[in-house]
């Protein structure tokens, strides 16, 4: 292959190649040499915890340092929902690309992935409703046309005569203008290619939001409402832990599931088996199988963005 | 019910999915088509019966008559019957001798766990795709052991075209069926304005 810029998978820890200049995720060095006496107290003073606020970047968390970031995240969740948790932070697994596949020949648009998501993914229920998954129903007249899209239509059942579903979510770009435009490096993405999120690196700025050509990210504009009864107690650090007023989250393919070998959330719950998700380097796999046999596209291809979530028709 | 388990495969299935318990044994042949490298573990849903119909054989333990006629029976079926409906008929599928069984073109009989061999012999393109994964659901490990669906856990094979599907409990264990209604989509999502406070007039539902 080529080494064509924008094609590459951006490597922990090597040169960014999605700019010219060199990567410096330390980028309160500064503070957290100057800030040592007055400013430490100050704020201290207003509720911010000094020592997140001074902590190291993701990538650059030492073992024990993560150790203590994770148990940090369980002792706010058992806090904030009176539950036990379990938070990891599981990495990528060398040989891995996730790829993810969706039949819009076969989605008859009955929204079931959008919940299932919510309920593995913690988002908040309602006031602000955050759903990673949108569901658009387009005309078959128009082809996949934004134009002619409607994201609020109310059925009785589904699929509706002429109609056809077009569910969008992050799709993991190659390429991806979010990590570009994110101006504290809270977001980036990893070598299985899933773009996560830092939320205690985001200042909740949305410039991430503004650059997204799917609309595939989500600001938290209140403090989520999740029952805790509802909480999914299997966490994934970069993923779906309970997330604070005033962060922006997004798909990350169940980053808590899939590095552990199980499908997503969505994948397993559409009834018509329309999703389809797997190792894009395994031959094998059912994502290469789709790959290789069926009439595939990516959403919105002008962009250049690469991005590792196929649409396909099977039929 | 034939034991898959020779210890190669748990072995390598150890391997790929430690913790996975591995709850029963298949009740069905894998599907795994026999040019596949890696050994996984596929585990089949049990068909959908309806309640009480099987074994067919208390019913029909008298009835060799193979003359292709009208029922006087089995209305459910007579009344939705659109497979085709011009040219087949119940034995082209069902076994005379043996209602407990299905019967292939061949003459050979499979049993109902295996009935997607005798809906691969005429949708070949699609017993093709589901055996790679691309058509269905499946559930499970996208790298290790998974469990999917027969075609009649979303096919009605009465009146196949996908209608809709809920979940039953078989045996204790969760399934689909098909149905002959097609699925009500959940709620539509909410409109910004509305996440303001604002209430949705309770008629409209969600
Ligand atoms: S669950 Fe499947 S069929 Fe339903 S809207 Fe989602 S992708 Fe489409």
């Amino acid at each position: 292959m080529t080494s064509r810029k924008a094609l590459n998978v951006i490597q922990d820890g090597g040169a960014d190649p999605l700019g010219a200049e060199p990567m410096n995720p330390s980028r309160r060095a500064f503070l957290r040499t100057a800030a040592a006496g007055a400013a430490v107290s100050a704020l201290a003073g207003c509720g911010v915890d000094v020592g997140e606020f001074l902590r190291s970047h993701f990538k650059e968390l030492s073992r024990d340092e993560l150790a203590k970031v994770l148990a940090k995240v369980e002792r706010r969740n058992k806090e904030r929902f009176g539950k036990d948790t379990k938070v990891t932070a599981e990495g990528p697994r060398p040989g891995v690309e996730f790829g993810y596949g969706l039949d819009i020949s076969r989605c008859v648009g009955c929204r079931r992935c959008v919940y299932a998501c919510v309920k593995e993914n913690n988002q908040s229920r309602e006031q602000p409703q955050i759903h990673w998954i949108r569901v658009l129903e387009m005309e078959k007249d128009h082809g996949v046309d934004l134009a002619h899209s409607e994201l609020y239509y109310d059925a009785d059942t589904v699929p509706r005569p002429g109609k056809f579903y077009f569910p969008v979510q992050c799709q993991q770009c190659r390429n991806p203008p979010c990590v570009k435009a994110c101006p504290t490096q809270a977001t980036w993405k990893e070598q299985d290619g899933i773009v996560v999120i830092d939320y205690d690196w985001c200042i909740g700025c949305r410039c991430c939001m503004s650059a997204c050509p799917y609309g595939a990210r989500h600001m938290n504009w209140a403090e989520p409402k999740l029952p805790a009864a509802e909480l999914n107690p299997v966490q994934h650090y970069l993923g779906n832990r309970p997330r604070p007023k005033g962060v922006v989250e997004k798909c990350t393919f169940c980053i808590q599931r899939t590095r552990n070998g199980r499908y997503p959330a969505c994948v397993e719950v559409c009834p018509v088996g329309a999703r389809k998700f797997g190792n894009l380097l395994d031959p094998e796999s059912e994502i290469r199988r789709v790959m290789e046999t069926k009439r595939v596209f990516v959403f919105k291809e002008e962009l250049a963005t690469h991005p590792q979530f196929y649409y396909f028709y099977a039929t | 019910m034939r034991q898959k388990s020779t210890p190669w495969i748990v072995v390598l299935l150890a391997a790929l999915v430690a913790a996975r318990a591995l709850a029963s044994q298949p009740a069905a042949k894998p599907a795994a088509p026999p040019e596949k490298k890696k050994e996984i573990l596929y585990e089949a849903r049990p068909p959908p019966f309806s309640d009480g119909i099987f074994p067919c054989m208390e019913c029909h333990k008298d009835q060799k008559d193979p003359t292709r006629r009208e029922l006087g029976f089995h209305d459910e079926q007579q009344a939705v019957f659109d497979h085709d409906a011009e040219h087949r008929w119940c034995l082209d599928c069902h076994d005379l001798q043996n209602r407990d069984v299905l019967r292939l073109a061949s003459g050979a009989t499979v049993p109902f766990t295996e009935s997607y061999r005798l809906c691969g012999q005429c949708h070949g393109d699609k017993y093709r795709d589901w055996r790679a994964g691309v058509h269905g659901r499946r559930v499970g490990m996208w790298d290790g052991a998974k469990t999917y669906l027969l075609c009649v856990s979303c096919h009605n094979p009465h009146s196949p075209s996908f209608k809709g599907v809920k979940e039953i409990t078989v045996d204790g264990k969760l399934t689909v069926a098909p149905t002959l209604e097609k699925i009500k989509p959940e709620p539509r999502p909410a409109r910004p304005e509305e996440m303001r406070g604002w209430k949705r007039p309770a008629e409209a539902g969600r």
